[in-house]
């Protein structure tokens, strides 16, 4: 199963990017293989439908659930009707490194 | 001048099938007309008939007023009356939906998320694997109160 986070940097030290669909980098963590990719987000500077551009990147590598701090209000439904688990974390500070812990649980 | 924008319903569980087909040696061919049931269409008819919720307290699940709820029903009705004496297939798709799902809160990881495989029950948080978590909206007559209201009250 695949998960992803948004992040603020391409490090595991870096914090939960709030944003969704412009955050800038995401990380897709394989709890099977315990493997993690930096995606560096293409949708960043886009000046609209940032938020689906970045669904449908995560759609296609097929991930079940997504943590940021954010998603917006086209957002919800669309991730909803392809199945994809939306995970909402209010905490600016929590590391990347620090959610990997607690998807190991 | 352009028509009123029709206000989203919503619906918080599709229906598992796309539609139905009749049986029988007088039943129409498959390529014959079809009724098309909108999502709206079934979600107030699960919502009156197979929930058993009042219009009022329906309407408020799909965020729309009692008197277009009722249009919605009515109207639901009637296709499906139709297709029944007709022996018409009924497909349901379209209408001016969003889908939504329930949300849950965590209090052991203190974050916010939502099931959305209506089929599978929740067991445990799925960020830090406990069971301190709670369903934020129950179906509320009043409307649901979504996460981000939840969180500032």
């Amino acid at each position: 199963m695949k998960a992803a986070i948004t992040s603020t940097g391409n490090t595991l030290e870096s914090p939960l990017d709030m944003s969704f669909g412009r955050c800038a980098y995401f990380v897709v963590y394989d709890t099977d293989s315990q493997s993690i990719e930096f995606l560096p987000n293409p949708n960043k500077e886009a000046e609209e439908g940032a938020g689906t551009a970045s669904v449908q990147l995560m759609a296609s590598r097929k991930v079940s659930k997504i943590i940021s701090g954010e998603f917006g209000i086209k957002i919800k439904p669309l991730l909803d009707s392809l199945r994809i688990q939306m995970i909402v974390l209010n905490d600016p500070k929590i590391k990347v490194k620090k959610i990997l812990e607690m998807l190991n649980h | 001048m352009s028509p009123r924008l029709k206000t989203i319903r919503k619906v918080v569980s599709p229906p598992i099938i796309k539609g139905f087909k009749p049986f029988g040696p007088q039943s129409p061919k498959v390529h014959s007309e079809f009724v098309s049931l909108l999502y709206e269409e079934y979600e107030a008819l699960r919502l009156c008939d197979y929930d058993g919720y009042s219009q009022l307290e329906a309407s408020a699940m799909m965020e729309v007023s009692r008197p277009t709820l009722t249009r919605i029903y009515a109207s639901a009705l009637k296709k499906i009356a139709k297709a029944f004496v007709e022996g018409r297939m009924i497909t349901i798709k379209g209408g001016q939906v969003y889908f939504d799902s329930n949300w849950y809160h965590c209090d052991a990881c203190n974050c916010f998320f939502n099931n959305p495989d209506k089929d599978i029950q929740i067991e445990c948080c799925p960020l830090c694997g406990q069971d301190k978590y709670q369903s934020i909206n129950i179906l509320d007559p009043n409307g649901e109160v979504s996460p981000k209201e939840k969180v500032k009250a």
